[in-house]
């Protein structure tokens, strides 16, 4: 009876969890292999810092970050910028309102990044936990558990899913998407493989550009993502050990009852 | 009670302790989020130091920033300012302490121990008066000079500073209080 | 306090009696934890501990929560970004407290099958049973609100379809809905009662607990057999229970320690695995998403609500009859509150004299259909409201009331019971061999 019932309660997780997603992403979503997956998986600071230079050298135009503090580039666990590093990058590529000045300054690292509503992008601080890139099997979350959320997955598919393809829809010109819901997206395609060029010399072509920068916006989706893991870690660790030594004490104590002697 | 009851026993005893033990630990761990969160959130933290330009303060003027919630007064001083702080006789002043947190806390109240560069052109102290908190008002009070400026005056109880920020009349215990500052280039002064 | 027989507590130095005369709480204190606890418990019986649990660590991590979180339309989005990125360990407590509410729901739904095929609803736990359905209730209205305060765009819009079901009562419906709100749409006005009521309704709920333990305590527990414990004499009593400390109380710590290392690792490593990626964008009152699904938990009742459609005969039926005052939409609200009224209604429904599942051949058969049903109706929630999903929501359903309101009552008296123990103690030696010493010396 017990047995069934947890195994249904877990089953619960599973199925329930995959209901939640089960409708949406008609897009094609590509499987990206990102380092940051899995119980272990941490964040890449090289493509980090890649992904921040395509950010702030392309997306940085329309979109925003506006959740994000600057400083957050330095934390521990983050890009590895020091605190130089980070009050001269806020300085030379953001201005922000200061209410005390009333007027325009350039950023300093206690700053957010600005937001951006001029041409009415989305702000990119969260997208890559508030779009999902797997679902189902039928509405099990089966794909979520094994490939994860897939929002930088996501990401990274739209980027690389143009084909080239345009139409005008009242006066207003949409592109062919593979990975975007619907197939047309207004969005024209931001990059197009060697735009922005690296310090450390890796590749880029459209494919790893996206990728980059795809892996920099789930950092700034979930800046404490290595942290969490490892309090998780640590905290599934203490619970069993804590597990084995409670379940000696409680077959111990049970033994007198159960078989009628001590030992 | 036989060796082998004795040794079940020490075993047993064992399990108990190491699974209280471990008991309290998890707890402990888990108190500890709960207290830590109540500390100082990371964004309070980054502003605990800021960097102030004051390219844009000439002789004579005064710039307030707000520093740790607070108003820190940062004045460039004219010569005839620098001159009257040190004419005084220290150890005539109510407060003899320098109170200049970049000083270690014995330090005379001179005028070279107050302001914070050598020709002791730059001023920079806490703007809030040590009687009763309120802000001092700038050149003003009976120890500004003449027709030159400095010195400040608090309206609430009537507490005179000097141009040096000493308090010399009226109910405030102490002088201005200097916070961390120093110049990180020619035109930027680091506070905290 | 409780009806078996067993040892009370006695004061002993001068200030314990000194106490006691004033303050009997020691006693009440040692009662409870020493109460005489069936010693034939399985393990279906831990998630009353689980659920303490997960109401004190809701309690705890949402005052901590609230200490930096800002009740206002456009400043809550923002404070919960707070929380995860500046405040100390802040993504940790959040997490919990979101991750929090799906144990609490595991737990307790598990807590209710458990009632349900060990008739513990049965005489003399009525009221215990009644307890358990409002506490359910109340968890339900805080999940909900609880929901709400991130102010993402699934908490936006679930509070406008959830509240929008109130609008459905006939002819008061829309003053009330309008009263819940506090205007004519969800806002401000909305967010802020609902950040009041979350933090209020725990506490009604921890209240509601202390009345649920006092009841059952005072019935004492239900068991697998169903068999009551003997009260003839304190000896007889002895040989079916065992105190409650140490007993049940290291077994049922030690399955908590083995459900949160579980909890722990979703919490871990996917704590977003049962949210809903659309909370991550701010609330928009100008753009519906796509797909609006309630959290977890709400699907089954979910499901029910949107089984009844206009096309089906019984809402055709209701609708005729009441001169179309119950309309498809006012039914499906029905049929949701009516879906938790036959659970809360399973002691006056239920006519069999054999209090156990285990020794129900047939009702075995029923109840676990029941539990697939269940699991079916969590899933059918979830998809889109079109066929073949919506003929099958309409049949899991069915048989959700069917099992309440026709197979209790029936079963009861044409089903043939198999032979029972006649003791507890009986049960326990069946399962783990004849004991020399039915008392522990410990």
């Amino acid at each position: 009876m017990f047995k069934k019932l947890t195994l249904s309660a877990l089953t619960a997780l599973a199925l329930s969890a995959g209901g939640a997603f089960a409708a949406g992403g008609e897009g094609h979503i590509e499987d990206f292999d990102f380092s940051f997956e899995g119980p272990f998986g941490t964040y890449d600071q090289m493509q980090l810092q890649r992904g921040l230079k395509v950010y702030t050298e392309v997306c940085a135009a329309c979109h925003g970050l506006k959740f994000v503090p600057i400083r957050s580039l330095g934390e521990e666990g983050a890009l590895g910028y020091s605190e130089d590093e980070v009050r001269a990058y806020a300085a030379q590529n953001f201005e922000v309102f200061d209410e005390e000045l009333d007027d325009f300054r350039p950023a300093r690292p206690a700053d957010n990044f600005p937001e951006n509503t001029g041409v009415g992008a989305p702000d990119l601080s969260l997208m890559a936990k508030a779009r999902a890139g797997f679902h189902g099997p039928y509405g099990l979350g089966i794909n979520q558990m094994v490939k994860g959320m897939g929002g930088a997955e996501y990401i990274a598919s739209l980027l690389t899913g143009y084909t080239g393809e345009t139409k005008e829809e009242a006066g207003v010109t949409l592109y062919a998407n593979t990975a975007f819901p619907g197939g047309w997206i207004s969005m024209a395609p931001p990059l197009a493989g060697e735009d922005v060029d690296f310090d450390d010399g890796h590749s880029n072509s459209l494919h790893h550009e996206s990728q980059d920068v795809a892996a920099f916006l789930m950092w700034t989706a979930e800046p404490k993502m290595m942290a969490r893991k490892q309090a998780g870690f640590v905290g599934v660790f203490f619970l069993v050990v804590l597990s084995v030594l409670l379940y000696l004490v409680n077959k111990r104590i049970w033994k007198p009852v159960k078989y009628g002697r001590k030992d | 009670m036989s060796n082998a009851e004795d040794h079940e026993g020490t075993r047993r005893d064992f399990l108990y302790y190491a699974a209280a033990g471990a008991g309290v630990v998890t707890t402990g761990a888990a108190v500890w989020p709960l207290v830590n969160q109540m500390n100082p959130s990371a964004d309070v933290r980054a502003l605990s130091t800021i960097r102030v330009d004051v390219s844009g303060v000439s002789e004579g003027s005064q710039l307030t920033v707000k520093w740790l919630g607070k108003p820190v007064f940062i004045r460039r001083r004219l010569p005839a300012e620098i001159e009257d702080a040190q004419s005084v006789d220290v150890s005539a002043l109510a407060d003899p302490i320098a109170r200049n947190a970049n000083l270690d806390g014995a330090a005379d109240a001179t005028d070279a121990n107050r302001s914070l560069d050598a020709d002791g052109q730059w001023l920079v102290m806490m703007g809030v008066c040590t009687h009763l908190g309120c802000v001092p008002l700038g050149n003003a009070g009976d120890f500004t000079v003449e027709g030159v400026g400095g010195g400040w005056f608090c309206p609430c109880h009537g507490s005179h500073y000097d141009t040096a920020g000493r308090i010399r009349k009226g109910p405030a215990p102490e002088n201005l209080p200097v916070p961390p500052a120093e110049f990180v280039d020619e035109t930027t002064i680091l506070l905290g | 306090m409780a009806g078996i027989p067993h040892d009370h507590y006695e004061p002993t130095t001068g200030a314990e009696k000194w106490l006691h005369k004033r303050l009997p709480i020691v006693g009440l204190l040692y009662d409870t934890i020493m109460i005489p606890t069936p010693k034939n418990l399985n393990w279906m019986w831990i998630w009353g501990i689980i659920l303490t649990f997960c109401l004190a660590l809701q309690i705890v991590t949402g005052i901590v929560l609230v200490m930096h979180y800002t009740p206002h339309v456009d400043l809550a989005f923002a404070s919960v970004e707070h929380i995860m990125r500046n405040v100390n360990g802040g993504y940790m407590l959040r997490y919990l407290h979101a991750n929090g509410a799906s144990l609490f729901f595991i737990a307790v739904y598990a807590h209710i099958f458990r009632g349900l095929y060990y008739g513990s609803y049965k005489a003399p736990r009525e009221i215990t049973w009644i307890i358990g359905m409002l506490i359910f209730l109340a968890m339900m209205g805080t999940a909900f609100m609880g929901y709400v305060l991130p102010w993402g765009q699934m908490s936006f819009w679930g509070a406008t379809v959830i509240t929008g079901l109130f609008g459905a009562i006939p002819l008061i419906g829309e003053p009330i809905q309008t009263w819940l709100l506090g205007g004519p749409a969800v806002d401000n006005a909305t967010l802020n009662r609902f950040f009041s009521l979350h933090y209020l309704l725990p506490f009604v709920i921890a209240a509601l607990v202390a009345v649920h333990i006092w009841a059952f305590h005072t019935t004492g527990n239900n068991n697998p057999t169903g068999v009551e414990v003997r009260r003839t004499s304190k000896a007889d009593a002895e040989k079916d229970t065992v105190p409650f400390w140490p007993y049940f109380v290291i077994k049922d710590l030690f399955a908590l320690a083995v459900i949160l290392a579980v909890f722990f690792a979703i919490v871990g490593f996917m704590p977003n695995y049962l949210g809903h990626p659309d909370n991550y964008i701010e609330a928009n009152p100008l753009s519906t998403p796509a797909h609006i699904v309630p959290e977890w938990y709400f699907l089954p009742f979910y499901a029910i609500l949107r089984a009844f459609t206009a096309d089906v005969w019984a809402v055709q039926f209701a609708s005729f009859i009441t001169g179309g005052i119950v309309d498809a939409k006012f039914f499906g609200v029905l049929a949701m509150f009516g879906a938790i009224a036959v659970m809360a209604l399973a002691p006056w429904l239920d006519t069999s004299t054999v209090r156990s599942g285990r020794y129900r051949p047939t009702f075995k058969w029923c109840f676990w259909v029941l539990v697939v049903d269940f699991f079916a109706l969590m899933w059918l929630g979830a998809m889109p409201a079109e066929e073949p999903y919506a003929s099958f929501s309409l049949i899991a359903s069915a048989y959700w009331f069917a099992y309440f309101l026709v197979i209790l009552p029936l079963l009861g008296v044409i089903e043939k019971p198999l032979p029972r123990p006649a003791t507890i103690e009986e049960d326990f030696e069946a399962h783990y061999g004849k004991s020399s010493n039915t008392t522990p010396a410990e």
